[in-house]
């Protein structure tokens, strides 16, 4: 349990609106290479910390060290992509009017370097660099099996597949860090069993550490490395699924309902 | 936009897959298009090369709009007001520098761009509704100025000033048909700017923070940067636009227009044609003023079937017509999936479309 090997410590953070707490001094680490679950009731905070994560709410309290050294609750939302940290949203946050590859492409703006002049000439270099990224983009698709839907405008795609070009948007950032915020919310069973084999192979075949949020406690506990458990925004128990399930204050709070 | 294709034929590297012009009809349509365009006024009559030469500029004006409205998704009623900074701006330098005028068009630009970062600088707090208003403050900023500020060089209270004739390589541009080519060039050399922008870094990050502001900041896209950027490239175009129209019309000030109802039927040329698209400051701005051609004609032989009713007709056939054939393309456009319209854009853009109807009373 070394805390400096962790790539995402959280350090008791408290998040409130107004007179409502939604995280109270919330801890947990997140250690390279593993699958880290967050599961919890409903508003029990779990969205919440992963927007403090990602810089969208600013905790009133504590601090979440990103690779040991950048602290992401002082650094600027737009900065944080280029950290190497990437995630994905509850209700798909995708560029509606561009196609799949647009969406995969605007991925690559941070690891681009043509400037506002080289992209209206879009010569030489800039051209070069653009078709350079687009290798790199063909390749997610064809990881994703997406291909068929390369230049569809992503606004008109069904839910399945929107949710799979957001996990390949977020995968073009190519982050050693992925947050997922119910990756497989609304799916039926075919769509979830493709989207677990996504996130393993991703997981095992291209290193990336993940931190899931996720509702099919069966699911959960098959992929994940580690759980935590959150409730009324305060962490309940936190350690490997099979003491996850044993936890008499889990079972009471969450799991005593669903299984 | 997947277009079938016949079996077997297939791009063969991502250079081709990403060219503009790859379809040999295309490049066919393309070189026609050219030579009809380039010797018009070869067979045009004076009329239609005048209605060609505004046509032109006039889009490059809704280009720029475009950029920022249709791409980066932030409303802009000032458009008009831009074009006033380069006109006066092309003037200034052309008269009192003595600058050649391809070098004032683009000084007009720069400076038309640099007026508008100032006032881009709202839409870091504020998005809709009230960053159109406060691009309007521009738009009554900007005419209100050049009436009372330096009314030695920008002409006071009178609303004008004369604008010289450009003259290229000993070649004076006075007749309608020689300014043609230059408005033709700007524009082809702004559609090939446009065009790039929208395929690659900078039309990717501008369209994010349309689609998704949130998620565009998460991807690394600094919002305010873009915005600005969006800002100055409407305004660049807004004035190099002004320069040619000054040019054009040997003359620039409050005289010649430039108010809020011709920053609004900009955009609502813009929405006509089709926010977010590269045609469609093109479709836009020609069916508008072609249309108003179509209206007058059809209200004239109109009039002579039923002249018992001729004046009534002649006053109000041309807004009924105009609204009915706008209200058809719009269902159209709005039918075709596309970028939709933010809900706070969809009464700016109805307002848009209004006004030039009204324009037609």
């Amino acid at each position: 349990m070394d805390r400096n090997a962790a790539i995402l410590s959280v350090e008791d953070v408290s998040l409130h609106f107004g007179a409502n707490a939604a995280l109270s001094g919330v801890s947990f680490d997140v250690r390279p290479g593993e699958i880290r679950a967050i599961i919890g009731p409903n508003g029990a905070g779990k969205t919440s910390i992963l927007n403090c994560i990602s810089g969208f709410y600013r905790p009133q309290q504590g601090r979440i060290l990103f690779k040991g050294q950048h602290d992401l609750t002082q650094t600027p939302t737009d900065s944080i992509a280029a950290l190497g940290l990437a995630r994905t949203f509850q209700n798909i946050a995708l560029y509606t009017g561009l196609s799949t590859l647009d969406n995969l492409m605007a991925a690559r703006h941070i690891h681009m370097k043509q400037n506002m002049l080289q992209s209206m000439l879009y010569w030489g270099a800039a051209q070069r660099e653009e078709v350079r990224h687009r290798q790199v983009v063909e390749e997610i698709i064809d990881f994703l099996e997406i291909a068929h839907i390369r230049k569809a405008v992503v606004g008109a795609l069904p839910y399945g597949l929107r949710k799979r070009v957001e996990l390949g948007r977020a995968l073009a950032m190519q982050p050693d860090l992925l947050l997922l915020d119910e990756p497989m919310a609304g799916m039926n069973l075919e769509e979830k069993e493709d989207m677990a084999r996504f996130i393993l192979d991703i997981y095992e075949r291209r290193g990336v550490t993940i931190v899931l949020i996720e509702h099919d406690m069966g699911l959960v506990m098959d992929i994940s490395d580690r759980v935590v458990v959150l409730d009324f925004g305060r962490v309940i128990a936190d350690g490997p699924p099979d003491a996850i399930k044993q936890d008499e204050k889990v079972i009471q709070a969450y799991l005593g309902e669903a299984n | 936009m997947a277009a079938l294709r016949p079996a077997g034929d297939f791009d063969r590297s991502y250079e081709q897959d990403m060219a503009v012009v790859r379809r040999p009809w295309q490049w066919a349509g393309l070189v026609v298009g050219l030579l009809v365009v380039l010797s018009a006024p070869l067979w045009g009559s004076a009329y239609l090369v005048g209605t060609a030469n505004t046509i032109f500029y006039t889009i490059i004006a809704v280009q720029g709009l475009n950029v920022l409205t249709g791409y980066t998704g932030q409303i802009s009623l000032g458009q008009a007001a831009f074009m006033l900074v380069g006109g006066y701006t092309s003037a200034l330098v052309t008269t009192h520098l003595g600058l050649p005028f391809p070098l004032a068009v683009l000084v007009a630009g720069l400076a038309t761009g640099l007026v508008g970062l100032l006032f881009g600088l709202p839409s870091l707090r504020v998005k809709g509704f009230y960053l159109a208003m406060a691009t309007l403050a521009a738009q009554f900023i900007i005419p209100w100025l050049s009436r009372h500020a330096f009314p030695d060089l920008l002409g006071g209270t009178s609303g004008r000033i004369d604008v010289p004739v450009p003259v290229l390589l000993g070649v004076s541009f006075s007749e309608q048909r020689l300014y043609y080519y230059l408005s033709l060039a700007a524009l082809i050399v702004t559609t090939l700017l446009v065009l790039n922008i929208s395929r690659s870094r900078l039309g990717r990050a501008l369209v994010s923070i349309r689609d998704n502001d949130l998620a565009a900041e998460l991807l690394g896209v600094n919002l305010f940067q873009y915005k600005l950027r969006a800002f100055f490239l409407a305004s660049f175009l807004a004035g190099v636009a002004g320069a040619l129209k000054a040019h054009s019309q040997r003359g620039v000030g409050t005289e010649f227009g430039y108010g809020l109802e011709e920053s609004i039927i900009l955009l609502g040329m813009l929405v006509i044609g089709g926010l977010g698209t590269n045609l469609g400051p093109f479709l836009g701005v020609t069916a508008v003023v072609l249309l108003q051609d179509l209206a007058r004609v059809t209200g004239q032989f109109l009039s002579e079937l039923f002249p018992a009713i001729q004046s009534r007709l002649l006053n109000s056939f041309r807004p009924i017509f105009f609204g009915l054939v706008l209200m058809i393309f719009l269902i159209f456009r709005v039918a075709r999936p596309g970028p939709p319209l933010a809900d706070d854009q969809g009464g700016v853009a109805v307002a848009a479309v209004c006004a030039v109807i009204r324009n037609q009373e």
